[in-house]
Formats: C-alpha cells, structure tokens, sequence
C-alpha cells in the first residue's frame, strides 16, 4: 500500500506501478495527506506506512507528516524523486534539498546516487523505520537515477555498522526495578506510546494485575490499558483526571514504560512528582534521564521489557514482605470518585460537544477505531471515548498537526477495511485536508467524520477566554455565523454523505445513520456551542499540583489530602 | 561549564558533517573546535569535536549523536588520558629590527618557520590550545597580520585502538 501522488522527477518509479499486482497505490490530493494517511496505516496495522511524492513542492509537502511521524516514533517511509545529478545544486526546477531539509524530522534519510544501490536503500529504510524507536525515513531518488538500468537481487545485504538499537534489557537494571516496585508504597504505572508500539499490551495487563498497582495511559497511549479496568485511573497531563495527575504527582514510585516525560504531561518539570523515585523503561536511551532523572533506566524493547520484570517481580515477592496499597487506593479513589470526567450542558442551550462525542463512542461497533485532528475535540475524543483495545485510538500527540484526522482515517482504513473508523474532527482542522475525502469516496474507503463544528479554533479560543482576557483575536471561522463552509453541502459535493445534528435529539440518530453507511464515506456536521471548554486542565507553565478540576478549582492545590 | 573533547567515527557518507553540526545546533550547543579526517579504514572517518557543556547535557547531546545512523562510536577523551594538538600558522611582522627576537620566540616554543618575507615570518605551530594561545601572546606585540588555526585532533594514550574496537 503506498499514498502519493506523481509528479516529473518520480514518474520512472510511477510508470511500473500501472502494472503492479503487489502495490496498491492511493492517489492522493495532497502529499501532505499521503503522509498522515501512511501515520494512520502503521499506527492500526502496526506496518510501515508508505508514501510517495515527486521532487521540489511534492517533497516539502511531506515535511508535515514526516515531523509529526518523528515525533510520535511511526514507522513511516517516505519515497520522493529527485532532480537529475547533473541539475542537483543549480537550484533546478521543482528542485529542493529535501534531504537537508528533513534531517531534524526524521529519523534517517538518505540521497541514492546509483540505481544499483536502490534496493539497498529502500530495505534499509523499511529496517530502520520499523526497528528500534520506530521513525520515518526518507529515500530521495534523483530521476536520472530511477531510469538507469540495473541488475536487482533481494534481498540486499544492509551495512548499518551505527545502527544496533538495543532490545534485550539488562538483567541487573530488571531487578533493581522489581525490588523499588515490591517495596514502593504510592507506585503509578505511567505507560505511553512505547507499550501500543512494542504490542506489549497483554504483559502490561499482566504486570498490572499481578501488582495491582494503579495504571495512567497517556495520550499516545490510549487504548493500551482497558479504560473499563478498575485499576485505570485515566490520562495524566494537561487535560488528564484529576486521578491520574495526583496518582503521579503524589507517588514514590514511577514505573514508566515507553513513555517520555513530555512537558504535557508532566507540567512545570521542577515540581513534577516530587517525592517519586523514577524507573524509566524504553528503547531510546536517548529518553532516559533526558527531563527526568531516572534512578533505574531500563534500555529495551517493552515487551521484553514487561515480561521480564513479571518474572522479577514474582522472584522478589517470594522473599520481600508484602506492601499494603491500600490506602494509596484509598486516596485514589476518593479522587476519582470526587472529581471524575465531566461536563455541564452549555448555558445558551446550545448542543454540548462532548455529549457528542460520548454517544459516538457508545453507539460504534467495540473494534471501531478512532481518530482526531488537534484541539478541543481531541481532547474530549481521549477523554470521552472509552478505549479497550490498543491500535483504536490514533492521533497526532508529539507534533499537535491540525489536520490531521481525515487522512489519518483514510490510512486506517486503507489498512483495516472491515472495521468501522470514525475521525473525530474539528471545524478548523477539517478545512486543513478535508480534500482527501474525494480520495476516499473515488478509493472505497468509506470513512466516518465527525465535524465537531464549535465554528471556532476552540482550544485557542478556550485560552483566550482563560488567560487573554476573553479577546477573540483570529479565532472564529465563520462556519456559524455565515455557514461558510456549508459541511453537508461541502461532504456532498466530495462524494460523500452529508449529514448534520444541531440538537440534542437528533445525536443519536444521525450517528446510527452514519454507522450504516458503508458505502461512502460520511460527514456529520455537528454544531455544537462554542464556550464549552476542556476540563480538567493544568495551565501551561503551572505545576501538576495546580490541576484545575474546572475553572478556579484546584483540588490538590486547595486542600490537603 | 567545562570542556570535552569528543571522538566521533562516522561512516564517510554524504552529508555526515551536516547532521552531526545540526544535531548540536538544534539542541543549543556551540561547538568550539570541530576537525573531520580519515582513519585507518577507508570507509570511517573520525570527528574531534570540543564542547564546553555541563555533565547532563553532554549525556543528552551524546545519546542524540548515537542516534544518528551514520554515528558509529563515541569517545569522550579525557585530556589527561589523550594527545590533544592543534596547528596554526601565524604571520607576524617581523622586519630587520626584531626578526631575531621573533625567531627566539619561534624557537622557545618549537615551533618552526615555514615563510620568510621582508616584513615578515609565517610560524607554523603545534600543540594543546594552551600553549598555541601563550605562543600568540609572546608575538602579539610584533603586530599579527593573520592566524588561521585547525581544529583539534586528539587520540587516547596508551596501545588501545578506538577504531579497532568500533569495527570488531
């Protein structure tokens, strides 16, 4: 499967896929939607996403997705075409250093100077890309090079002499882990991205049940730990539970597997988790120690990881006395029975956004798989939908690319067809690539998406109402005030069902409309009150303890529990 | 902040020198002395790169540098267990009246003269930073017309060959 579109420098490379039986190609309206399409596919299949574009504007276009790819560790292989040899460096026609360009955003990239040494590029590229902390790569291929004649064997032989990532954690580092872990007496399990990428999800299952200690999924991790689990306390960070950000603001012990301690979630760093001794487990030991210190850094696949520490743990149990959590339980319960997920209708009878986004969650099929672009909505998608499964919840967390859903969704379910996938879009991000909905209507990928149409740039807004003094500089689109974009009007036009729900009552029904179309893919515009506001929230540059349960309510802050 | 002297071998490729003097700008380090050469294996080539950065940095911008692909070892050597040299040429005035003043000079320090004009020598010098800036100090007062000076290059005391084990 590969997502591009052809241009001049790349139609010797497009020329034999007309023939091809093995490569289903996409053609794309934008490579930038080549791109995220490519994200989404690796992210629900677990595969190299694959994309394609010709040299100059073709290339840049996939700057976007290649960072945001980067930033989320997705195995993702970029092919561009390049200018001739001879024309590299005159500044020729659609001519770029795309190599030059792409080096901080990726995680190789490299410039074929001999038609012999395609084949080995490329396997090195899907090697690299798919092994280790996963990451884009780019192959950039000059024209001249692409029409050479060349003799081809596979597989070739690959010379990375610097790339060995390691895999098999260290036995020492495991059981000084078990041993912090079988002793520690307010242990969080803080589990990102890592454990979905690693399929590492059973074992944690089972770590997490055999310790019972209290589980947090950030956001990339949604999905890795049933949300339904007793043991789930939810998502930390800015917009996390008040559960989650206490359980590791007052823990002495972070077990975090796979994730990165990113300012998001850990809030202002000098006054993050004071009091928690850290084991930080992950494949990049680049990671490790590089926000927080780690006072046991465990280098190393998840998987392997997790199912050695089980072992460890066990081990150590046989001869450590027993730790009573309970009444770190005690504590977490009561915060998360005081303060859960919640929302109030808005004031002005307007429909609330994330009611909305509950119902989808609760009338799709269990396997759906969910997507989002940057803001609000996607906010309320990660609260608000209950995830059991990994791979059914995939958004850009690193990056923040509005735009991001409605080719996403395209590469999901280019990837998995025959499971229901909803995009749960803003009206801002929608208009950044709603275009690829022609792709998919032309393509028969009959994706879902839910325009959550507040007719503004609601997470902007939301700050500008919190701490700009309610000065709406630039933010509202119009999509109330004039419908510009009419969405059902626009979705029809694309080839698409139009659908819309402005009340309470009509939620339901269309979405269960929409669920049974599967023929097309489907828009749902959903005008939705503009002042509804993501809560709970941890203001930026403000220490986790300052969670605000809701505007001027900060529970850990105010009261000492 | 202190000083490090970092050895790094890279695979000799395109574009090697680029990524690794990215990866220290993006990451908000100055380089102070940077030299890039062959090694004893045709397809490896060593960089000498002198940082001042504290402890925890250096760890970060090391573990980032590993990253890179092309990276395929890291060294840090410590002064008192390397060589550390550098090369500069300086051109100094030095007409009839001080000439044999600057040769002294030239000769306290061992260095050599490699040009010899009217009005002035080239000095060709070699040595730790320290002793190349003392050098340029002593001939300050003779008017310096131009400095140009190498990188550092460095290389662990004692029989124990980075490269050999890097490629084992």
């Amino acid at each position: 499967m590969v997502f591009g579109i052809p241009g001049g420098t790349i139609l010797p490379a497009y020329d034999p896929l007309l023939d091809s039986t093995k490569v289903r190609h996409i053609l794309v309206r934008h490579e930038q939607g080549a791109g995220h399409a490519a994200t989404g596919y690796a992210q629900a299949t677990g595969k190299v996403g694959v994309c394609m574009a010709t040299s100059g504007p073709g290339a840049t276009n996939l700057v976007t997705p290649l960072a945001d790819a980067n930033m989320d560790s997705v195995p993702v292989v970029a092919i561009t075409g390049q200018q001739s040899r001879p024309l590299i460096g005159t500044d020729a026609f659609q001519e770029a250093d795309i190599c030059g360009i792409t080096m901080p955003i990726t995680k190789h990239n490299v410039l074929v100077t001999d038609a012999a040494e395609i084949p080995r590029a490329i396997a090195e590229a899907f090697h690299i890309a798919s092994t280790g902390r996963p990451g884009p790569v780019l192959v950039d291929i000059p024209k001249d090079v692409l029409q050479e004649q060349t003799s081809f064997s596979w597989p070739p032989e690959m010379r990375l002499p610097g790339y060995r990532p390691t895999t098999r954690p260290h036995g020492k580092q495991v059981r000084e882990a078990a041993k912090l872990i079988v002793n520690a007496r307010k242990p969080v399990l803080y589990v990102g991205g890592g454990v979905i990428k690693a399929d590492a999800h059973a074992e944690l299952l089972r770590l997490a049940e055999d310790t019972g200690i209290p589980v947090v999924t950030t956001l990339m991790a949604r999905g890795a730990f049933p949300d339904s689990h007793d043991q789930h306390l939810g998502m930390p960070g800015m917009h996390g539970t008040v559960a989650a950000v206490a359980a590791m603001q007052r823990s002495d012990l972070l077990i975090a597997l796979g994730a990165r301690f990113d300012d998001r979630v850990t809030g202002q760093l000098n006054s993050f988790a004071p009091d928690a001794q850290v084991i930080h487990a992950d494949i990049d030991p680049a990671e490790i120690s590089k926000n927080r210190r780690a006072d046991v850094p465990i280098v190393g696949d998840c998987k392997e990881i997790i199912t050695e520490l089980i072992e460890a743990v066990r081990t150590e149990r046989e001869t450590a006395k027993a730790v009573d959590l309970s009444p770190w339980w005690t504590t977490l319960k009561s915060l998360r029975e005081t303060f859960p997920l919640g929302y109030d209708w808005p004031e002005d009878g307007t429909l609330s956004p994330q009611y909305v986004i509950e119902r989808i969650g609760s009338l799709s099929p269990a396997d759906t798989i969910y997507t989002a672009g940057v803001g609000q909505h996607q906010m309320w998608a990660a609260q608000f939908v209950k995830y059991e499964h990994p791979r059914t919840w995939i958004n850009s967390g690193g990056l923040g690319t509005m735009g991001f859903a409605v080719p996403a969704a395209m590469g999901i379910k280019a990837g998995v067809p025959d499971t229901t996938v909803w995009a749960i879009d803003g009206d801002g991000c929608f208009q950044m690539t709603n275009q690829e909905l022609a792709t998919c209507a032309i393509e028969g990928l009959p994706v879902k998406i839910a325009v959550i149409n507040n007719g503004n740039l609601g997470m902007v807004r939301q700050w500008q109402t919190l701490f700009y003094g309610e000065r709406y500089s630039n933010t509202d689109l119009g999509t109330h005030k004039h419908r510009i974009p009419d969405f059902k009007l626009l979705a029809e036009a694309l080839g698409c069902v139009g659908l819309r729900a402005e009340s309470r009552e009509e939620v339901d029904e269309v979405i269960q409309k929409a669920l049974e179309i599967n023929d097309r893919p489907v828009v749902v515009d959903f005008v939705v009150g503009k002042d509804a506001q993501v809560w709970p929230m941890v203001a930026a540059g403000t220490g986790n303890s300052e969670i605000m349960a809701a505007r001027g309510i900060r529970p850990l802050f105010d009261e000492d529990l | 902040m202190t000083r490090h002297t970092l050895s790094v071998l890279v695979e000799d490729k395109p574009g090697v020198l680029a990524r690794v003097a990215g990866l220290f700008s993006r990451r908000g380090f100055n380089i102070e002395s940077l030299a890039v050469g062959r090694t004893e294996y045709p397809d490896i080539s060593r960089m000498t790169i002198v940082v001042s950065v504290d402890e925890l940095p250096l760890e970060q911008v090391t573990k980032q540098l590993n990253k890179l692909i092309n990276v395929i070892k890291i060294v840090e050597l410590e002064p008192s267990a390397s060589v550390q040299r550098q090369l500069v040429l300086i051109k100094v005035r030095a007409d009839a009246t001080v000439r044999s003043q600057v040769l002294e000079t030239v000769q306290l320090f061992r260095a050599k003269v490699v040009d010899v004009s009217p009005e002035a020598v080239t000095i060709e010098a070699t040595g730790t930073s320290e002793k190349l800036d003392a050098l340029l100090r002593m001939l300050e007062p003779y008017g310096l017309r131009e400095i140009v000076q190498s990188g550092m290059v460095a290389i662990g005391r004692g029989a124990r060959s980075i490269t050999a084990t890097a490629v084992r």
